[in-house]
Formats: structure tokens, sequence, C-alpha cells
């Protein structure tokens, strides 16, 4: 199992019944693989669109019919279209669930950087700001470093996507969530130790006494 | 309030140079691809763009961006288009990056007469540098002004002689708020029908607020 199979498959386990999910662009579009058939689950495109699944079979693609990714989709029975001023008062208006995003970097008090390297790379916020202000629970779906550097850091060196703390952190090594006294480490990855975790990580870890493994599939 | 059609030629030669123009569209899906490929005929210059995204490198908006039409562009997006990227790090292009749903509302908000909107969005940002922001009930929002241009280029699914417009999936966007805060707008459509042909309860645009329509491709 590869690192964002495990990301995927652990994020997973955090959608329930009848929730409203909005899944970022890449990684975390991986999750909807991971959650099981018999699930009521909406997803939510934010360029206007709830119920749909991917991928479209070959050749059934219609122009008209795109994820946030622009990856073709296919509007499932009972899906809603809508314009973008619609979508965006259910992303801000507290309508959506669950929103899973990727991070460029996450700080000790659970803020997220995501939309740009300042001098090297900006492809701008998209809809992630509004979906940090607006989803009841907001879950970071990363890497644990990027080429040897850690993305968990004491504070952030790259611009925040906003000021709230995110509800939880989910990478190939752990389970981490954002508290009011600091990073919980709830969860470690099957195999990793948690001084592997706490040396792959370059912000203080709250370590309980024992951390539990990383469920991958629901019991 | 029946309209005529013009052709893609002549709605290309009523935008200006150096015009304001908000351009529907998601990565390319729901813009008018038509008016997009007559202004780059038309060779227009120094336009500001607003719109979700500038699309990829000849596609949709892209189209404008790679024949050096624009100037200046008010988007949420421009990850999947390096010319804009790299015109941008050259200063040769103008970018101002915009929250999606604050895009949406600060259109909004032109189109429906109203002095801005209070969101959550970007508070604690760069977002929020040089913006006012204001306390309501303990919670923190920033004043974001409306945004109007004097053009806006739509891609409908159904036009009628009215202008009354039917969008199609995720080709809705930001076509129908933007048909509300252009001084012109100028619609491109999938199908010109006669009047009666669209239902009243599938009209999501009231043609008054239409300009123009362009006629079918000949």
């Amino acid at each position: 199992m590869d690192a964002k199979d495990i990301i995927a498959r652990r994020v997973a386990l955090e959608v329930r019944d009848g929730m409203l999910v909005n899944l970022g662009i890449g990684l975390p579009t991986l999750v909807a693989r991971f959650i099981p058939q018999g699930m009521s689950v909406a997803m939510q495109s934010e360029n206007g669109l709830i119920g749909f699944s991917a991928p479209v079979p070959e050749g059934m693609e219609n122009r008209d019919l795109i994820d946030a990714g622009g990856g073709f989709i296919a509007a499932l029975p009972g899906a809603a279209s809508f314009d973008s001023a619609t979508s965006f008062a259910l992303i801000r208006g507290g309508h959506v669930d669950m929103a899973v995003l990727g991070a460029l970097q996450i700080d000790a008090a659970g803020r997220l950087a995501s939309w740009m390297i300042p001098g090297k790379f900006t492809p701008g916020m998209g809809g992630a700001m509004d979906l940090v202000a607006g989803a009841k629970r907001v879950i970071v779906a990363m890497q644990h470093a990027a080429k040897g550097e850690p993305k968990i850091v004491e504070s952030l060196t790259l611009p925040p996507t906003a000021a709230r703390r995110v509800s939880l952190i989910v990478t190939e090594l752990a389970v981490i969530e954002p508290t009011d006294e600091g990073l919980a480490l709830r969860e470690r990855a099957p195999g990793v130790s948690v001084a592997e975790i706490v040396a792959c990580t370059g912000a203080r870890l709250i370590v309980q006494e024992v951390t539990p493994e990383m469920p991958l599939c629901r019991d | 309030m029946r309209k005529s059609a013009i052709t893609v030629e002549a709605a290309a030669q009523l935008v200006p140079d150096g015009a304001r123009v908000m351009i529907g569209g998601f990565l390319g899906v729901g813009s008018p691809d038509r008016l997009i490929d007559a202004l780059v005929a038309r060779g227009a210059r120094a336009l500001t763009i607003i719109g979700n995204d500038t699309a990829y490198p000849n596609v949709g908006v892209g189209r404008l961006i790679e024949a050096g039409c624009v100037a200046r562009a008010e988007v949420s997006h421009i990850g999947t288009n390096p010319t804009t990227q790299r015109l941008m790090s050259a200063r040769a292009i103008d970018v101002e990056l915009i929250p999606q749903g604050t895009l949406a509302e600060r259109i909004r908000a032109a189109g429906s007469g109203l002095g801005g909107v209070l969101t959550p969005t970007g508070v604690g940002t760069i977002v929020s540098d040089g913006k006012q922001v204001i306390e309501i009930d303990g919670a923190s929002f920033l004043i974001e002004k409306p945004l109007r241009a004097d053009f806006a280029l739509l891609r409908a699914h159904e036009a009628d002689y009215y202008g009354n417009l039917t969008y199609r999936l995720t080709a809705a966007n930001f076509n129908p708020v933007m048909a509300f805060a252009a001084d012109c707008v100028i619609v491109e459509a999938n199908e010109i029908v006669p009047v009666g042909v669209i239902p009243p309860d599938a009209v999501r645009t009231p043609g008054v607020l239409v300009t123009h329509i362009v006629g079918r491709a000949r």
C-alpha cells in the first residue's frame, strides 16, 4: 500500500452516512474510492454539482460535466446542479459537513497553507479559503513530509489559507488532531513508531502513553 | 423585448481595447468559445478579464491569455495555466487572486445593488490586506466590495428570442451571476429557440438582463 492509499483509506473512515462531503483536487479525490458502496454520502463539486461519481466510462464524457479539477464526472440519480454563488453559499453557509483538502504546510496552531509558494508557484486559492472558512469539519490529507522537509511546522513560513484551526490531519504516518494545547498525536500508521513520527515532524507533538495503530478499513 | 441576433464579429467589435470583461466558465466548461475566438481574431488588447480561472493554454479564457489580449486577470485560480503563471512572473499580466466564493458574491453584490458583502473567507490571510474587518456578534468578517464590468460574455445552453436563458450541468458556474453585473451582456448559446419553448420555471436568467444574443454559427 503506498502513502496516498493509506491516507485516502484513513480519511474515508471519517465519512459518515448522510454527509455532504467536498473532496479537494489531487490526493483528497482518492478518498471517494474507499467510501463503502451502501453508504449514503453526497459529494459536492464546487463548480456546481451535488451527487456525482468518477471516472466516466471511456467515450461517455459530457463536455458540460466536470469536477473542480477539470476531470469528467457522471451525475448520479438525485444529483442537483447550481451556479457558483449557490455552490459557495452551501460551502460558506455551513451546509458542507466535511471538506478534505491538501496542504503545503500546517503549523502548531493547526492552521494550513495551501495556495502559494511566494516567488515560486502561485496557483491561487480557488475555493480553498471558503471551504476552510465554512465547512463543518476540515480534514487535511497530505504526505507527512515533502522532499525530506517536514510539512508540519512550528509556525507557517507560507501564507495561510485561513485563520481557522483544521479539525484533523491525516498523513501516511499518523493521525494528528490540533487542540487548544497543541498538536495531539492520535494514531500511528501500521509499522510506524512514535519516534519515527516525531522525527519527521517539525512541530511539538503531544504524545499519549499509548498511541493506537491507525485503522485502514471499517470493522 | 425581442432581440435580434448579432454576429460574433460584431460582438467582438463592441468590446473595446482596455475594457473590463466578465467571462463565464470553469476550466473552459461553460465559456463562450466563439466570442473568445472572435476577440482573439479582432486582436483585442489590454483587456481586464474577470472570471473563475484562466483555464488551460489555448482553452477557453486561456486563448485570450495566449494571444496577448489580457493586461489584467481578476480570478480565483491560475494553477492550470502555466502561461498565466509565466506572464505574471514576468509582470506582463497583472493577476489579482480572489477566493472563489468571494468572487461570486462580489459579482452578485454588484448585480443586486448591494454595497458589498461581509464574508469570513480570507480573514487572517493576505486576502484581508488593506480591507476593513468588522466584528458582528463576536465573529470577524471582511468587507468585500462589489465587482462590476463593462461587458459580460456568457455561455448558455438555450436562449430564446427574448434572451431568457437556461444552462446545463456544470456549465452554469459563474454565468448566471455575471448576467446581472455588466453594462452590456452578450450571450452565446448552444441553441436558440423561439419564445415559449423555455417554460418560465426553467428560465435561470431572465431575458431582460441580456443585451445581445450571438447568432448561430454559419
